[in-house]
């Protein structure tokens, strides 16, 4: 059986309350819980779909969908690499691969230490910047495959 | 209502306004192709998602082809439906859903009804011109039904079933691209999810992605074993559909052909389920009259109205959804584990074996019976009331796999005493017949009159939602019917609200009743087919010299010799059962 605190219960019932309940809301509900918490594990999913009176299919559905979407923790530093278009042709993958082989993750995963965890995504709008990497909020524009260790180093 | 003028295939039709190019088209007897459209008429049910872009055709002054299904006719639109154009998107977009479908046609479940297979035959596809990467899944095998979505086609009808029409919420399409699915909640088994077993997915897939747990080859390992006495029930429904599987005109009444199908197939005794309907009336019916005269005599404590509790997938829905009001339904058990429960002690007693030696195999047109069967609260020491369940379709199969020509039987009768049944338990089957059994019984209980007129045309019918007044001499008694489990929520959360009005409501949770059940022989979105087979027990019911449960001989004898009288401590033992609280896999814990 799952478990979840009751502060963490009465947390996702205000969220979906300021929604109004309105299962129309449920992308909106998730963005909120997923700020919330970090990410959406299975029991932030059932009481997020009692308190909209829709099913855990349903939600599990829409979370599975949307890659912003996570069921996993993400690190203390969430790294996101962009693989637009741009960045992609500057090389984005193998600054992406350098990533995975330094802290020894996958993409969608996070390091044992719960430091880092790795994700990718699509175009953060700072082209001229190609390969763009987020380390949390910082941006770090025209990356290259020495600087991914450097980068690290910054939040060792 | 607006008509317009449209042209298909340059035959001039008149449609009104708003009707899609698939119903214009049907209305002159133009067939456009459809694989994922699915419209129950009689049911308000149309599922058109427009994923498959088979039905799409032509529209003169349109670049794009557009889809049939569900493209809205404008006036004067002019519609091409048999252009090389249309013809050969059909084509490519039947080649690549084939593309990504496992071809093991030869051994598949549904080798011969499936609508994937049929339409490959109609377009006389020959090649398989794409070949790319297939998606792979686990297989999950619950207790009643089998998902293999290598072979979903992504129709989604399923979810249609699921989320729609019966508000369970069990499935949904999950992940995106490729990698996208339909499937229970983190990709959870069935039997974990809060899947009620209904089995209406499994009725409108067109493929073998949704199929039940086959037992027949358990079943016929049992007709083998010489130390077991194997004992048949069939329930009601299942006699009205049967032959469809052999060609007969759907609504065509097989009983007979079936009682000597099953004696041919080796079974030692060969019983009703209508029998332990006419003894579920008698139970449920004074459980009924008992609530109402202590309401009637203002006794607070007695909760009105009471819910039938026959069918286990309406039962497994409200353990999961509506667990507060668990103490409302009826105790009685289904007739299929009463059956099971007198077989087991009554019956072995009587013909001198032991209950382990004893085997009984339901014929159901419901996939739910399966999971039923398996419920621990209907064990004694492990061993099961019921041991095997097969549905309509599986009985087919075992009687073509024995090769009996079913053609060609004799009609023979059930055996005694469990074989023989009143009017009141064949229309068990049918959405209003538990309530109109129970009616015929409980008014003369109540009243202490005879019942001149038994048929009660006003508890008949197929709409979702049914209500009528019954005088029981002076006392109105106000029912309500519901099939389909998406009506029951309306009933329940208007007793939740303490709206209801009712005294008595029937539900059954497939559309039709039993009759449209998850393992009745496939009815492809005919809903004719459903009326046809409620007609079919309708007359089986008129047929019959007795047509009241109490008046059953056989039960009056049950009851002399072995229970006492409806409600006493053995029947409540044997015939009663309580309900569970399935809701809220989430244990919420302090801080």
């Amino acid at each position: 059986m799952m478990t979840i605190c009751e502060s963490n219960v009465a947390k996702i019932k205000a969220i979906c309350e300021e929604f109004n309940n309105d299962k129309g809301e449920l992308i909106n509900v998730l963005h909120k819980t997923q700020h919330t918490f970090g990410y959406l594990p299975e029991e932030v999913q059932e009481v997020v779909a009692q308190n909209l009176n829709t099913s855990l299919a349903h939600v599990y559905g829409v979370v599975s969908f949307y890659s912003f979407f996570t069921m996993t923790p993400k690190g203390e530093h969430p790294i996101n690499i962009c693989m637009g278009t741009a960045c992609y042709v500057r090389g984005a993958e193998k600054v992406l691969d350098e990533f995975k082989k330094l802290l020894n993750i996958k993409v969608g995963e996070t390091t044992k230490d719960e430091k880092f965890s790795l994700s990718s995504l699509r175009c953060v709008g700072a082209c001229g910047l190609a390969p763009v990497v987020l380390v949390g909020d910082k941006v770090y524009g025209r990356v290259t495959l020495d600087g991914v260790q450097e980068i690290l180093d910054e939040y060792k | 209502m607006e008509m317009i003028n449209i042209k298909i295939d340059n035959k001039n039709v008149q449609v009104p306004k708003g009707t899609s190019i698939l119903d214009a088209a049907k209305s002159i007897g133009i067939k456009i192709p459809t694989l994922c459209y699915m419209n129950l008429h009689d049911l308000n049910t149309e599922h058109k998602p427009t994923g498959c872009r088979i039905c799409v055709v032509e529209v003169a002054g349109r670049k794009n082809l557009v889809p049939a299904c569900a493209t809205e006719c404008t006036s004067g639109m002019e519609i091409k439906n048999q252009t090389m154009r249309v013809l050969n998107a059909r084509k490519t977009v039947m080649e690549l859903i084939l593309s990504d479908h496992p071809a093991e046609c030869l051994i598949c479940p549904k080798n011969g009804t499936c609508d994937l297979q049929s339409m490959a035959q109609e377009m006389g596809i020959r090649h398989y011109h794409y070949k790319g990467e297939q998606s792979t899944y686990i297989k999950d095998r619950s207790i009643a039904i089998k998902r293999d979505m290598d072979k979903c086609i992504g129709c989604k009808r399923c979810l249609t079933m699921c989320n729609d029409v019966q508000t369970v919420g069990a499935l949904s399409s999950i992940n995106r691209g490729f990698m996208s699915v339909v499937a229970p909640a983190f990709q959870m088994d069935l039997s974990e999810s809060v899947c009620t077993y209904c089995g209406q997915c499994v009725a409108v897939c067109p493929t073998a992605a949704l199929t039940e747990i086959d037992h027949t080859s358990n079943v016929i390992r049992m007709l083998a074993d010489p130390t077991k006495t194997v004992v048949v029930q069939t329930a009601p429904a299942v006699r009205a559909a049967l032959g469809e599987e052999f060609g007969y005109e759907a609504g065509t009444l097989v009983t007979g052909k079936m009682v000597a199908a099953l004696k041919d197939l080796g079974f030692d005794y060969v019983f009703d389920t209508d029998f332990a309907a006419d003894l579920t009336i008698m139970e449920e019916g004074t459980e009924l009259l008992d609530r109402l005269s202590r309401h009637l005599k203002g006794d607070e404590t007695v909760k009105l109205p009471i819910l039938t509790s026959c069918c286990p997938a309406w039962v497994s829905f409200f353990e999961h959804h509506f667990p507060d009001m668990k103490d409302i339904p009826s105790t009685a058990r289904s007739p299929q584990q009463m059956f099971g429960s007198i077989a087991k002690t009554y019956y072995a007693e009587k013909i001198g074996i032991k209950r382990e030696d004893m085997i009984v195999v339901s014929i159901m047109p419901c996939l739910a019976k399966k999971y039923e069967r398996d419920r621990d609260e209907f064990k004694t020491d492990g061993n099961p009331d019921v041991d095997y369940v097969l549905s309509t379709r599986e009985l087919a199969k075992l009687i073509k796999q024995a090769s009996i020509n079913f053609e060609e039987l004799p009609n023979m009768d059930f055996d005694k005493p469990m074989g023989e049944s009143s009017g009141a338990g064949v229309i068990f089957g049918t959405t209003g017949g538990v309530i109109e059994a129970a009616v015929r019984t409980a008014y003369e209980i109540f009243t202490g009159q005879s019942l001149h007129k038994v048929d009660f045309e006003q508890l008949r019918g197929m709409d979702w939602v049914r209500e009528a007044i019954v005088d029981f001499n002076g006392t109105p008694i106000k029912i309500g019917i519901a099939h389909g489990l998406g009506n029951a929520r309306k009933l329940l959360n208007e007793i939740r609200e303490g709206k209801s009005q009712y005294d008595a409501i029937e539900i059954m949770a497939c559309p039709g009743g039993c009759i449209g059940g998850g393992g009745q022989p496939l009815h492809h979105g005919d809903t004719n087919i459903l009326k046809a087979r409620q007609k079919a027990l309708y007359s089986e019911d008129k047929n019959k010299t007795i047509r009241k449960s109490h008046e059953n001989p056989y039960i009056i004898n049950l009851y002399k010799e072995f229970l006492g009288k409806p409600m006493s401590r053995k029947a409540h033992e044997l015939l009663h059962t309580q309900y569970f609280d399935k809701s809220n896999p989430v244990d919420i814990v302090k801080d």
